[in-house]
């Protein structure tokens, strides 16, 4: 058993872990101040059952003193990141698979399931087998309009969709050093693609800054043991790499853009926990250029990740132009991502996002097919209304 | 008791699809179980049948929501090559019994199938086939009826320091 330094809940899968808590017999929670609720999968709520787990979770907030960012503030990765509740060395669980974003800030973060977090809510702590480490050494420097996702992406080809399972995998290298906290966390947060417990990148001074400007903490050094022992390593160099895309139905499925350049797109989608923050929809609007329309045909669906990265693309300006090239901009929240909410495609329909999953009905009918890429590659397949290189646009 | 056999990678989306998930009922949630994927599924999987999948069964979301529509359908047993961590955990904590074989690819649908956990093996098509033993503390765990069974004889958990 490990404590936990921090506990994220969210509308889809708490009021199960309340549920669970209650059949443990919990009455008060371990440490309300470590425990994160918020509203994004199904925000404004979408349905009656939606609006009801709202309310369920709000009285539990309230009765346990827990504070609750409600559905105001985004897609709750992306909240605890730029809120501060993830430090490096912490020990950090939410509910939704997508938790490891915040190895991106140096935590051990890992998804769990409802049961297990009605366990964490009464008793502050967990079971936990200590997983391995791959060690992914990323050299090289990316070409232009290439970057982190691309790098996931290809990750995610190479070691395949179980290939990490029950491991951990740890960043290092100087295209992990260079990448922004924007594009470590779009890294970590898709290591459960591949199987993985936990995606770490080693905690530097771009990781301190971005921490200490959001919590009085006292950086410290944390780094992995020279001579830790990994079950593997693996090297890479992006510097020639491809823009990458995953085609349907799984992540680990990958091909260079050129591939696939020319597929005939209904739908795109540009935000989540993966891409959806300010960087990301600046690396969209810059391969937009001086375009003023997205292609006829093509719903462009973009949606910040939260409610500071919207006000960010809003103040630069990134909005309006999205607007004005007829984009639907979207409050943050999971939006298509989730497959339950909006956004959702018709049979025969195909839909390019920048999100972290294609598995088939992801984002709606088992017969349509998504495709998954960079930001780059989704503005300028926006612009074509076919999937196309952004490098050529 | 029969063997509904699927393939490598089958996700949580695929066992209960994202615009069910305001449901906690797994009764509810097994009329749902596998929708658009395999639809004869919910109508037809009777008390005690075995899903059996290749390498990776349950990758993707956390939602416990999984585990839950098969058990809601009866089914209390998933038989895999491999699993993906985070189901593999909400299956032994929701009382579903998860078990490794790495023989699974061989087992047909429609077969018929008996487990033998004592003895380590499962029985289907009427040929033994080797299953791993589940391991040591999830096996308490699973012993107790699952993790909320196990909680409530815990006064306080006996934490490890991570220092």
């Amino acid at each position: 058993m490990a404590p936990v330094d921090a506990a994220m809940i969210h509308d889809i899968t708490g009021p199960l872990a309340v549920r669970v808590f209650r059949e443990m017999g919990g009455e008060r929670v371990f440490d309300p101040e470590r425990i994160i609720m918020l509203f994004d999968h199904q925000v404004p709520a979408d349905s009656i059952p939606a609006a009801e787990n709202h309310v369920f979770m709000r009285q539990f907030a309230e009765e346990q003193g827990i504070h609750n960012y409600d559905l105001l503030e985004g897609v709750c990765h992306q909240v605890v990141m730029e809120k501060g509740r993830a430090a490096p060395g912490e020990i950090i669980v939410g509910t939704d698979s997508h938790t490891c974003t915040y190895g991106a800030a140096g935590a051990f973060a890992t998804g769990i399931g409802s049961t297990d977090m009605g366990f964490v809510l009464k008793f502050g702590a967990l079971y936990f087998r200590v997983p391995e480490s791959i060690l992914l050494e990323v050299e090289g420097a990316f070409g232009k309009r290439v970057g982190a996702k691309d790098l996931i992406l290809s990750l995610a080809g190479d070691i395949g969709a179980d290939g990490a399972t029950y491991m951990a995998l740890e960043f290092t290298g100087r295209a992990m050093r260079e990448m922004g906290m924007a594009g470590r966390m779009t890294c970590a947060n898709m290591a459960i693609e591949m199987g993985a417990k936990a995606g770490i990148v080693a905690p530097d001074a771009a990781t301190w800054d971005y921490v200490t400007a959001r919590r009085e903490i006292e950086p410290f050094d944390l780094a992995g043991d020279e001579d830790a022992a990994y079950a593997e390593r693996r090297r890479y160099d992006v510097t020639d790499l491809a823009p990458q895309v995953a085609v349907p139905h799984n992540v680990d499925n990958v091909v260079d853009v050129s591939d696939v350049a020319g597929t005939k797109v209904d739908q795109v989608f540009i935000g989540s926990c993966t891409n959806g923050r300010y960087e990301d929809l600046f690396e969209a609007a810059e391969v937009m250029g001086d375009a003023d329309r997205f292609a006829d045909g093509v719903r462009v669906i973009v949606i910040p990740a939260s409610r500071t990265e919207y006000l960010k693309a809003l103040r630069a300006g990134l909005i309006e132009r999205f607007v004005e090239a007829g984009a639907l901009v979207e409050a943050p929240c999971c939006g298509p991502c989730m497959g339950g909410a909006f956004g959702l495609l018709a049979s025969g329909e195909v839909s390019l996002s920048t999100s972290n999953r294609n598995f088939r009905g992801r984002q709606g009918s088992t017969q349509a097919s998504v495709y998954l890429s960079s930001p780059a590659t989704a503005a300028a397949t926006a612009l074509y209304g076919e999937i196309t290189d952004p490098r050529e646009v | 008791m029969r063997v509904w056999k699927f393939g490598d990678d089958i996700d949580t989306d695929a066992i209960i699809p994202g615009r069910f998930l305001t449901i906690y009922d797994p009764a509810e949630l097994a009329k749902h179980a596998f929708e658009g994927t395999r639809d004869e599924f919910a109508k037809e999987a009777r008390e005690g049948d075995v899903v059996v999948g290749g390498s990776n069964f349950g990758c993707g979301s956390s939602r416990e929501h999984a585990p839950l529509a098969l058990l809601g359908a009866g089914v209390k047993v998933v038989v895999a090559k491999s699993f993906a961590r985070i189901f593999y955990r909400n299956a032994v904590n929701t009382g579903l019994l998860p078990l490794v074989c790495p023989e699974a690819e061989s087992i047909r649908d429609g077969d018929a199938v008996a487990v033998n956990l004592a003895d380590g093996y499962i029985e289907a098509g009427g040929r033994r086939l080797p299953i791993e033993p589940v391991p040591g503390f999830m096996k308490e765990i699973v012993d107790a009826g699952g993790l909320v069974a196990y909680a409530k004889n815990l006064d306080e958990v006996k934490r490890c320091s991570t220092e």
